[in-house]
């Protein structure tokens, strides 16, 4: 019986999927595949984001809705430098390190005081990204700031076949954003910090009776977290651009891939992503005035069915 | 005695679950009709009543005979109609333990039927469908109210901090949906023109009028909570936030507890959006965005998410800060202002004001040594 329902919701949802792709080809090839690579392009900048959403997330319970406000900042940090030392690489860093530092304040000088208070927290959050994005508005005012693309990615990709020709810089997000979660990966599966950071996910109170200093363990979590998502601002300077109102954007891409994709999982965070950017980028090209009812209904789907995510596990 | 009965009147295993946790607010009055001693429930209600209760609402009633138009409308009737939407999300947050984030959502969904059913500009024609004014709110209501309940429906199914990220994936999607949509929404404009209607010969626009209007569905919402509270709904809700293993065990049905919870406070958000989008004569994508989603989490938080009326105080502060407060610093830097006193409030007084009140108070009438 249950398994019969599986299948009937599997062919329900299945099916539609089957004739859009084989219409979508059918109907118009290039920009089905376009479409394709774009929602690819834009989930890598999502995973990168939200991984860092999702690492903190499942260590600390900490829903940092200040997450978008980190992205944002890191986005003109990045523009800055890449403006006036033209070193894309620089600002790489340098976006990764401004949100981390100021993660990392935030860990120390305020979450640190209020361990268990899940709600606090997400107030506090919430009051930091006001107090962030007025700032950010403040210091470089409200107009768009859009970032060069390094001068080894700039200018378009030709003789593709299919689609002729595709932004070096968008098809060079792909491996940047494989790459990242390999490091992640690696990072959290082979290194001893990753380790103790596998652990505390499980079992907090059990870390800390075996001897790990805890508070410098989410400090450190805190910050490498804060950082992704100012790595992804730098990223997103050249790939969307950089204005008030991002901030909230990527906050909800965040939002949705981690509920999408389970709590606390960067293997989730990243199937997440592809599902919300292969569903942004496809509503936006078939159905531009209702392409957020798919992200809705995706939303939906997944809380109906699995309301942790996909690869979510009780908390 | 009368708690005794009180309890064995209802569900018992609600009101111990209660008790346990909360016994003051629970038992401070028996609930009318439920003992079955009605003329013993109206002594205590009415004893219950204190000077401060008759000092407030004289106050809020006499109100626009001493005060402008300006702050009749401006200040008393906005503070109202913010605060009964902050009021939805005091009842389900402070008392169903469920951190809304879409209750301006669910207030956006009935302004914006208003606008669509009823009459907006008429350069906004071609949506409007222009039906009785009556008609339009009544509609308007009920789907916010449905919404509501579907988004309750969504969010019950995981808890806790999960609520907050749910709920606010849900209002950020429906500003976006009403940002980018054109054909209902009408897109980045919205509508303009949404007024209140002429009732028997009354122009509710005018400042007096639309005050008591406001005032008597926030009075109304106010005491509809207060009695909730303690009807057996309200008792068994307090229980499922405090132990919904419990209350389950108990042969409470958690979910639906929920849901109707989420629909109740979707009424009053409902109400206060009509209000609020005539008060505003217009809605828009950013009568729904962020800053407002966030806004009201403020007003409910900075009034004291432990009592009803901490979801007005909010509101009055909140919009005398929204007035006054920027005049002092820069016009622009309204975002920093209200996000520092949030921010401190958070910090400092989690309860909010009302917290605060009853900090200060505590620390300077008992005596030293006294229990605080």
């Amino acid at each position: 019986m249950r398994k019969g329902w599986k299948w009937f919701w599997t062919l329900v949802i299945g099916l539609p999927l089957i004739v859009f792709v084989i219409w979508g080809l059918w109907d118009n090839t290039r920009l089905f595949v376009v479409t394709f690579l774009n929602g690819m392009t834009l989930a890598s900048l999502y995973f990168i984001v939200a991984a860092g959403f999702t690492l903190v997330f499942g260590l600390m319970r900490n829903v940092n809705l200040a997450h978008g406000s980190l992205y944002l900042l890191g986005g003109y940090v990045g523009y800055l430098v890449a403006h006036y030392t033209g070193w894309f690489v620089l600002a790489l860093a340098a976006g990764f390190a401004v949100a981390a530092l100021v993660g990392l304040l935030m860990q120390v000088s305020v979450f640190r005081f209020m361990p268990g208070e899940d709600l606090r927290q997400t107030l506090v959050t919430i009051a930091l990204s006001i107090i962030i994005a007025d700032l950010l508005l403040w210091w470089l005012g409200g107009t768009v700031h859009q970032a060069d693309a390094p001068e080894l990615l700039s200018g378009p990709l030709r003789d593709i076949p299919l689609i002729k020709a595709y932004s070096k810089y968008r098809l060079a997000l792909l491996p940047i954003g494989i790459a990242i979660g390999v490091v992640l990966w690696l990072f959290l599966n082979r290194t001893r910090v990753g380790m103790m950071i596998r652990a505390g996910v499980d079992d907090r109170a059990m870390l800390s009776a075996a001897g790990v200093n805890v508070n410098v363990l989410f400090a450190v979590t805190f910050a490498i977290g804060a950082g992704l998502a100012g790595l992804g601002g730098v990223i997103g300077a050249v790939e969307l651009s950089m204005a008030p109102g991002e901030d909230v954007r990527l906050l909800l891409a965040s939002l949705i891939v981690v509920i999408i994709g389970g709590m606390g999982s960067v293997v989730g965070a990243a199937l997440g992503a592809s599902i919300l950017g292969l569903a942004e980028t496809y509503g936006l090209a078939y159905a531009p005035t209702y392409s957020v009812v798919f992200t809705f209904v995706i939303l939906v789907l997944v809380l109906a069915f699995r309301p942790r995510g996909f690869l979510g596990r009780p908390a | 005695m009368s708690a005794a009965n009180w309890r064995n009147a209802m569900n018992s295993g609600a009101g111990r679950a209660v008790m346990m946790n909360r016994g003051q607010a629970a038992v401070a009055l028996p609930l009318p009709g439920v003992g079955g001693n009605r003329g013993l429930s109206l002594i205590s209600l009415i004893s219950g009543i204190g000077a401060r209760h008759v000092v407030v609402l004289a106050f809020v009633l006499a109100y626009p005979w001493f005060a402008t138009p300006f702050f009749t409308f401006q200040i008393g009737a906005q503070s109202l109609a913010l605060g009964l939407i902050a009021l939805s999300l005091t009842f389900l947050g402070g008392y169903g333990g469920m951190v809304s984030l879409a209750q301006i959502t669910v207030a956006g969904i009935a302004g914006y039927g208003v606008a669509i059913f009823g009459a907006a500009s008429a350069a906004d024609a071609s949506i409007s469908l222009g039906w009785p004014w009556w008609v339009a709110v009544l509609i308007s209501i009920v789907i916010a109210t449905v919404g509501a309940a579907f988004i309750g429906w969504l969010s019950v199914r995981t808890e806790g901090i999960y609520t907050i990220m749910i709920t606010l994936a849900v209002g950020v999607a429906f500003y976006y949906l009403c940002l980018q949509n054109y054909s209902v929404f009408n897109g980045f404009q919205g509508f303009q023109r949404v007024h209140a209607p002429t009732v028997l010969g009354i122009n509710l626009r005018d400042p007096l009028p639309f005050y008591y209007l406001v005032l008597f569905w926030s009075l109304a919402g106010y005491f509809f909570v207060k009695y909730l509270l303690r009807a057996p709904f309200g008792i068994a809700l307090q229980g499922i936030r405090d132990n919904p293993r419990r209350m389950n065990a108990l042969g409470f049905n958690v979910t639906a507890h929920r849901i109707a919870a989420y629909a109740v406070a979707g009424v009053m958000a409902a109400v206060g959006g009509v209000l609020l989008v005539w008060y505003n004569g217009l809605i828009g994508p950013g009568s729904v965005g962020t800053s407002w989603i966030i806004n009201i989490l403020i007003i409910a938080v900075l009034g004291g998410m432990r009592h009803p009326i901490g979801a007005f105080l909010g509101a009055i502060v909140f919009v005398l800060l929204q007035t006054f407060a920027i005049d002092m610093f820069d016009r622009e830097r309204f975002n920093l202002v209200i996000g520092m006193v949030f921010l401190i409030i958070v910090l400092f007084s989690p309860d909010g004001l009302l917290g605060w009140w009853a900090g200060l108070k505590s620390r300077f009438l008992t005596p030293r040594g006294g229990v605080r």
